[in-house]
């Protein structure tokens, strides 16, 4: 492994909403883009590959709609490459960066992307189509669905209420609120996400993400190219990836390697982040997280597979005591989380892009004082494939 | 404020999807004897459930068919209320079901339970609990031939 460090130097991110009817497609991920340029300083000259964040063609309703995005980060004449790994797709990108710059291949990489999940309105039949067609597609399965039965399976295991859950949607929205790119901004009450309706028991309403607009960017630099510019940056001092079955019904029955309640190979992905970065004790190293979750129920299962606590199903008894709330041990999601804002393509880079703005300083409203040391994760395909970094100052 | 137009496109594919010959076994054993069955993997013994050619664990192809069922327990649940588009009227309930013999859990609706309150319906699906699978009378060869029922 390369001893030369990769920094983060730019980051930019849309406004995220439902609709973005002023930009097409293209026209938004020129936004994010534009925002981490002028952020990192560069011109596009100085870009030497491009790695483009973008997962189903069906939520965006574009045919390979990289194709169009060429353009938008200005890739022409540049190595380009597509990533998608479903929700996990924009840490994924990230991480792909990461790779091309570890590599020593090239000292300054961009990576971008946008989804208008708005104008589909349709994700829950896309993310149907994700089942195989040999066996699953005919039962009613999607995300929701899929993640209902994770609920109620956690429930099971480790006592989890459908109030619990709604602490998560409070405390996130809480912290929405203090952030302007965020999606959904409305402060909630426990009672108001109760007296949501039901849409898969035992996920209401409030307790889901949005379907977002929006675009997100990131520029990565070699540490040699950051040293002799004399450029501020933070560090991607850990990257990990992790795969698991993609049978749901595989996660449970007799002795499963990967619990459906549980985010496995989400636990696994954090261990080779930890490791790489040398944290030892993430209970007491790590002081801010962003945690793909969106639904309230998930951010329990990923803060146990981070091992922000003890042991699996500690995490709703000390998100019950505020541990995990901006000013508590470790604020988890102080962006609002996935929870408020889910432009699918780009939401896994936010999470990256949300912790690297806090250890840097530059969070605004939601910053975590003093954070100089955070984790961020994203899940995709069927729960089943997850990628995580750690981000130091 | 500009005006800002839109324009609607709809996507409709048909596929002809090959189910391959494990699928294609599993599916006509479901037709002509309202049975399921499973794949074993001879180095684990697990009972791969739907079947799969090879385990995911130990790569090796499976070995051997396993009739499993019709009684289970159920191992997941949900309760869906809300319409997606494309999917049925709500509400419904489905889930996963550990068929007796079989290792790996199986998809399918539940029927015959009262929907009205998820609470009184959620005590009733509840992880552990026993089911059996029924058939249809009319058999298709496709998953929506069997569902599960509380004994």
């Amino acid at each position: 492994m390369s001893t030369d460090r990769v920094g983060i130097i730019g980051i930019g991110q849309s406004e995220f909403r439902s609709r973005r009817d002023d930009a097409s497609y293209p026209e938004l991920v020129r936004e994010g883009v534009a925002l981490a340029m002028q952020d990192a300083g560069l011109d596009f000259d100085a870009i030497e590959a491009v790695v483009y964040s973008l997962s189903p063609d069906a939520m965006v309703g574009i045919g390979n709609a990289e194709r169009l995005g060429v353009d938008a980060v200005g890739g022409r004449n540049k190595p380009f490459l597509r990533i998608n790994n479903g929700g996990a797709t924009g840490i994924s990108a990230v991480a792909a960066a990461y790779y091309h710059v570890a590599s020593s291949m090239f000292d300054v990489v961009l990576t971008a992307g946008a989804d208008k999940i708005g104008e589909c309105g349709d994700s829950q039949t896309v993310l149907n189509k994700i089942w195989d067609p040999s066996y699953e597609r005919p039962l009613p399965l999607g995300t929701i669905n899929m993640l209902a039965m994770s609920a109620v399976r956690y429930m099971q295991r480790y006592g989890m209420t459908e109030q619990d859950m709604a602490r998560v949607t409070v405390k996130n929205r809480r912290q929405a609120a203090l952030n302007p790119k965020a999606h959904l901004r409305k402060v909630v009450t426990i009672d108001e996400v109760m007296a949501s309706r039901t849409i898969s028991w035992p996920i209401k309403l409030l307790d889901c993400c949005p379907q977002s607009s929006g675009g997100a960017a990131m520029v990565l630099a070699s540490e040699r190219f950051i040293r002799d510019n004399h450029l501020d940056a933070v560090w991607i001092t850990g990257v990990g990836h992790s795969a698991e079955t993609y049978w749901m019904g595989d996660r449970m029955g007799n002795n499963p390697t990967a619990e459906h309640a549980n985010a496995y190979a989400l636990g696994r992905s954090f261990e080779k982040s930890y490791r790489m970065a040398g944290i030892t004790d993430p209970a007491r190293q790590v002081q801010v997280a962003e945690l793909y979750a969106p639904f309230s129920n998930t951010e329990f299962h990923a803060i146990d597979a981070a091992r922000l606590v003890a042991q699996p199903g500690e995490s709703i008894a000390r998100l019950r005591d505020g541990e995990f709330e901006l000013g508590g041990r470790i604020p988890v999601n102080p962006s609002g989380g996935t929870l408020c804002t889910n432009a699918i393509a780009v939401t896994a880079m936010a999470r990256v892009a949300e912790v690297a703005l806090q250890v840097w300083g530059r969070a605004g409203a939601h910053q975590v004082m003093g954070a100089r040391l955070g984790i961020a994760s994203g899940n995709g395909g069927d729960h089943q494939i997850f990628g995580t970094m750690v981000i130091e100052a | 404020m500009m005006e800002l137009l839109g324009r609607q496109e709809v996507w409709n594919i048909t596929y002809d999807h090959a189910l391959g010959e494990t699928a294609s076994w599993f599916y006509t054993r479901i037709r002509d004897e309202a049975a399921i069955y499973g794949r074993r993997c001879a180095k684990t013994g697990r009972v791969l459930v739907p079947p799969r050619s090879f385990s995911d664990e130990t790569l090796l192809p499976t070995t051997e068919w396993v009739k499993v069922g019709p009684g289970g327990r159920i191992e997941a649940f949900t309760m869906v209320y809300e319409r997606f588009n494309n999917l049925p009227e709500p509400p419904y309930a489905f889930g996963y079901v550990l068929l007796d013999g079989a290792d790996t859990a199986l998809g399918g609706y539940f029927k015959g339970i009262d929907l009205t309150n998820p609470h009184v319906a959620a005590e009733k699906l509840k992880i552990g609990t026993r089911v059996t699978t029924r058939f249809a009378a009319d058999r298709k060869g496709e998953m929506l031939d069997f569902w599960f029922e509380i004994t």
